[in-house]
């Protein structure tokens, strides 16, 4: 039992060799999100601001919270941008240029697959500047200088459609991982179901409805699930082109969040009580979380073969 | 039984019927596609042109958009080539610390049996609950008291750092993927274990490699939020930022220049992306199975 016992010392000598393979991701892991988690749930409870102190005031900040003439709105907001969008773009969107681009051929399928990805690799400034062109309030954009050229008047669409907008911008950036993870499932599908169901005089909605949704429903369940977070604290393209505005109209619980935290034109860096918003989002995602797992029944479908990607 | 369906007439008109519904899918995608194809193509058309009438029909070809190449647009703003070594060096630092660190973390999680093995691997799971965008106002902090903040350094820690999880699932699924006799023959050879994993299991993993290499370099490459919060310096302005201020200087006023600075910001990117784009879809779909 010393430390001159061989299989001991090498076995320190293995744990010691893997800690140092480990250590710049523990690092990096601890330091960049493990930390930030601890320090967001207990800056909720301070009223910490551009001073960073730490005065605690107990649930000083939640009480606020519900006292906030602003909130009712934002979790409207939330809860309209977060099922629209996923209602619209990252299910049914996403499912429909799946099947349409596996039903037509490989390498024009490709094509309009790589097309719809290419939102979400484009840097967020971009993608913004390209809708802020499309949206303009003047005539010098888009869909205004086609209203102009039909002899119409020019519309401020940001403050007009405010839901729509962010709806639409967040959805077409959305759409692509749902496509690419019912791709992957649709290819997935033997072929000998399809053909025999092709034999059998199926349309291609019959073949779609009766085969295809059956077979990839777990898929769709899952990124049902995983979007709704996703889309719960996505804010950059919101803030980037309607900056949550007009008067609220498109803030989200993120974005208010980050508002309350950082944005110039309130002047307050409210820290504490952004810490305290982002909580409470936390908190959201987490019972939403739950919910799908309990409806969808997730852990049925840990024991399902995993679909890969061909 | 069904014998309707091989009279010529009706094979006839199950062809037909066939290519009008493969043609309403081609309309389909066609018209679903066009704001993002309008879009790109505004990013070309907008960047080389003047006033555009009606907002899209060009009128004569220019090139005084790109005068932000040697003349800054503003006083207030930094030498365009400086944001743009900026940019790249962000893009390249969180690629660099990203890739080491992900690939020796995976390697060790795939391999080495040690204590608290299985809870690292659940807590990288648990922490995709937290994303990024709601640690931000803690990040700050952190940031702050290391004295990062204003720094390129902390954004590229903190991006890196984030990515990490997603890194170690993917490069993990690609070091599982090796035979275990691989490994053994070489360490009863006598390698060491650092030489095993530098020697044999490295270049067996290039794909993996080079695949979340481009995740994180176009990652990088496109940072805005960390940036335009964390960074302020005008020194230390990467082109989203440089786009951001155009954006809020002129709203909805100089899109030529808007546009040219744009196009240039995404030049990489095009590139980037039409030589991996087959690459970009694997790793988005398998990052998020291990992310799962």
């Amino acid at each position: 039992m010393s430390s001159g016992d061989p299989k001991r010392t090498g076995r320190a000598k293995g744990y010691l060799q893997a800690f140092l393979f480990l250590l710049p991701g523990l690092i990096l892991i601890l330091l960049f999100f493990l930390a930030p988690v601890i320090i967001t749930a207990v800056m909720g409870f301070t009223n910490m601001d551009y001073r960073f102190q730490w005065n605690f005031i107990g649930l000083g900040n939640f009480f606020r919270m519900a006292d906030d003439f602003l909130i009712p709105k934002i979790l409207i907001n939330t809860l309209v941008y977060t099922f629209g969008t996923l209602a619209i773009f990252n299910v049914t969107f996403g499912l429909i240029l799946a099947l349409l681009t596996t039903s037509i051929s490989e390498r024009v399928g490709l094509f309009f697959r790589a097309l719809w990805l290419l939102p979400r690799f484009t840097p967020p400034v971009v993608y913004a500047a390209i809708w802020l062109w499309i949206l303009s309030p003047t005539r010098n954009g888009l869909l205004n200088g086609l209203r102009v050229a039909m002899g119409l008047r020019p519309i401020a669409w940001i403050s007009q459609f405010p839901w729509g907008v962010i709806i639409i911008t967040n959805g077409i950036i959305g759409a692509s991982m749902g496509m690419l993870i019912f791709t992957s499932a649709i290819k997935a599908i033997p072929r000998d179901y399809l053909w025999a169901a092709r034999v059998d005089g199926a349309s291609w909605f019959q073949e779609v409805r009766h085969i295809v949704l059956p077979l990839i429903r777990w898929p769709l369940m899952f990124i049902t699930a995983y979007q709704t977070l996703s889309l719960l604290t996505s804010y950059e393209y919101i803030l980037l082109i309607t900056q949550g505005g007009p008067f609220h109209a498109s803030e989200v619980w993120s974005l208010y969040a980050y508002n309350k935290a950082f944005s110039a034109y309130a002047g307050t860096y409210e820290f504490g009580y952004a810490a305290a918003l982002a909580t409470v989002l936390v908190l959201i995602g987490t019972v939403a979380s739950i919910a799908y797992w309990k409806i969808f029944r997730f852990r049925e479908m840990m024991a399902q073969p995993r679909i890969e990607v061909s | 039984m069904a014998t309707h369906r091989f009279t010529p007439g009706s094979l006839e008109r199950e062809r037909r019927k066939q290519k009008l519904l493969r043609f309403s899918m081609y309309v389909f995608l066609i018209l679903a596609s066009l704001p993002i194809v309008v879009g790109y193509l505004w990013l070309f058309v907008g960047a080389f042109t003047g006033n555009l009438v009606y907002g899209f029909v060009p009128q004569e070809l220019t090139v005084a958009n790109w005068s932000f190449l040697w003349e800054s647009p503003s006083p207030a703003w930094p030498n365009i080539w400086r944001t743009f070594a900026n940019t790249f060096f962000l893009a390249a630092g969180v690629t660099v610390i990203m890739v080491v660190v992900s690939t020796s973390a995976a390697y060790v999680v795939s391999r080495m049996y040690f204590p608290g093995r299985s809870m690292i691997l659940a807590s990288t799971l648990i922490l995709h609950a937290f994303p990024a965008i709601t640690l931000l106002i803690a990040l700050y902090y952190i940031l702050r008291t290391l004295g990062l903040l204003d720094s390129l350094w902390g954004v590229i820690l903190v991006r890196a750092g984030l990515m990490v999880p997603f890194g170690i699932w993917v490069m993990k699924g690609f070091f599982d993927d090796i035979p275990w006799d691989i490994e053994m023959s070489a360490l009863i050879d006598g390698a060491t274990r650092f030489q095993t994993f530098w020697k044999v299991m490295l270049p067996l993993v290039k794909p993996g490699i080079a695949a979340i290499a481009v995740f994180a370099f176009m990652a990088g490459w496109a940072e805005y939020i960390f940036l335009v919060t964390f960074v302020r310096d005008p020194n230390s302005w990467t082109l989203s930022s440089y786009i951001n201020a155009i954006i809020g200087n002129y709203r909805f006023t100089n899109y030529g220049l808007l546009a040219a600075v744009s196009l240039f910001y995404m030049f990489p990117v095009l590139l980037f992306f039409l030589l991996t784009q087959k690459l970009l879809m694997k790793v988005t779909v398998g990052g998020i199975k291990g992310g799962r």
